[in-house]
């Protein structure tokens, strides 16, 4: 297993350095967008108007955390279902989104995109929200402040772990585990 | 006849739902320690997460995940207990109201599925009640989220049904869940009853303890064996390849109609959330 220190924002050669399977510790600012910011940005795209962040070489976590506590940076945060997003995926990589975290399978076009447009897809351990929050050391509210968990904070993480499932050379790290044949059902 | 006050359902259900969110039960904890004895690579080091994160959220009282679910409440309450100073879902859902900010849990709940507005406490809980005997008031409370609760199915069998059929049913519902499930998982099954019965005896099997058999020698032994089959996939860790997909399969049955053979599937992820109080 390689482990691999890598910051962001996430240049053309970091992409290329990265092969499913690889261990990595993220370092840098991420952005959190679920559910609702999706849609939201998605139409933004549509409409042709301004991003609440820059999408060249960002990397964005899907995340809802718990509120922080009282001198907390942030509340729990472990990563959320990454195919619920899918749908709106493509066309972030093809604005220069280069990194996504989150947990499971990705669709067939999104991995078509990872590929096409250059991109990486890391898995975050589900559940290991606690553990995950000790990494980040700074968030922003920066938009859609009215969708509470799901608005997008900008987050400075140091050493944030993460696995490498799909890489820009096509391959699926969830494909080469156990199961995966069963998986398909 | 035994009062119990709404203001001590209250309470203790706040008290139970925070615990339930940032306190690991011990046979989970213990499981995943027993899990990374058997693992090596990714999937040890996941395990290893899994501990320092239950670790970290008892010590900081802080969310095990952020996702800290819908609140499913089973109550079981006996026909000579009187509830005082007000409602009994009334005052669960108090309990989980107070929790869910007092607690710093994250409010997760929409107040219609398809117009979705957050109602910002966390409630409605869900709740089933059973009078039975007695004087006792239990409430049993699952923080459950939707990670694993979206992987979960049901299926009516012909009542002609091979074991071996249903057997693949429930292997595929681990295996199709993936990552997602957030596996090492509890599979909870429940097999009769009908359509919406089989599904709360599923949940219901979630309470159990890890290494507990169903009292019934052929479903203890039928657990055995699918808890070993679905460990054989290799799905593993967060669906990333290893030994342990499940730390354990728990079956509870109930009697069905002649034409009837339906059987839920409810998956549990490594952060199963129960706890238990009697009145």
């Amino acid at each position: 297993m390689k482990t691999i220190k890598i910051t962001t924002p996430i240049t053309k050669e970091t992409v290329k350095s990265l092969k499913a399977g690889d261990r990595v510790f993220i370092s840098g600012t991420i952005y959190t967008a679920r559910d609702t910011a999706h849609k939201r940005i998605f139409e933004l795209i549509a409409n042709k108007e301004k991003l609440p962040f820059e999408l060249e070489g960002a990397v964005i976590y899907y995340v809802g955390p718990s509120p922080a506590k009282p001198g907390q940076v942030i509340g729990s945060a472990g990563p959320t279902t990454s195919s619920r997003m899918d749908s709106f995926t493509p066309i972030l990589l093809e604005k220069g989104l280069k990194g996504m975290i989150g947990k499971g399978k990705r669709s067939p076009d999104v991995i078509k995109a990872i590929k096409k447009y250059k991109a990486v897809y890391f898995a975050a351990t589900g559940g290991a929200a606690a553990l995950l929050a000790k990494t980040v050391k700074d968030s922003d509210l920066i938009a859609f402040f009215e969708l509470g968990t799901e608005a997008i904070y900008k987050l400075e993480v140091k050493d944030f772990p993460a696995i490498v499932i799909n890489d820009m050379y096509g391959n699926d790290l969830y494909e080469k585990v156990g199961g995966s044949k069963l998986w398909k059902i | 006849m035994h009062n119990v006050d709404v203001k001590t359902i209250s309470y203790e259900v706040r008290r139970s739902c925070i615990e339930a969110n940032c306190v690991i039960r011990p046979d989970i904890l213990n499981a995943m320690k027993k899990a990374k004895s058997i693992e090596t690579g990714l999937a040890n080091s996941i395990l290893e997460e899994l501990i320092q994160n239950s670790i970290i959220a008892q010590k900081e009282m802080m969310p095990i995940c952020q996702d800290t679910g819908v609140t499913c409440v089973f109550v079981e309450m006996g026909d000579n207990v009187h509830i005082t100073g007000g409602n009994l879902n009334d005052a669960i859902n108090e309990g989980v109201r107070q929790a869910y900010k007092d607690g710093f849990l994250r409010k997760s709940i929409v107040e219609d599925p398809l117009f979705r507005k957050n109602t910002r406490d966390n409630t409605p809980a869900i709740i089933h009640t059973d009078i039975v005997k007695g004087t006792d008031l239990k409430i049993m409370i699952m923080p459950k989220g939707a990670g694993s609760e979206n992987m979960s199915r049901i299926k009516n069998f012909s009542p002609n049904a091979t074991t071996e059929s249903i057997e693949d049913f429930i292997i595929e519902t681990v295996i199709t869940g993936g990552a997602n499930a957030c596996p090492p998982l509890i599979v909870g099954v429940g097999i009769g009853g009908n359509m919406d019965y089989a599904m709360v005896l599923a949940k219901k099997a979630f309470f159990r303890e890890i290494g507990s058999k169903n009292k019934k020698p052929p479903y203890a032994e039928l657990e055995k064996v699918l808890l070993d089959k679905i460990n054989k996939t290799g799905l593993g860790p967060q669906g990333l390849g290893g030994k342990t997909t499940a730390f354990a399969v728990h079956i509870e049955t109930h009697p069905c109609h002649i034409a009837s053979l339906p059987v839920a599937v409810n998956l549990s992820c490594h952060v199963t959330r129960t706890r238990t109080i009697n009145l």
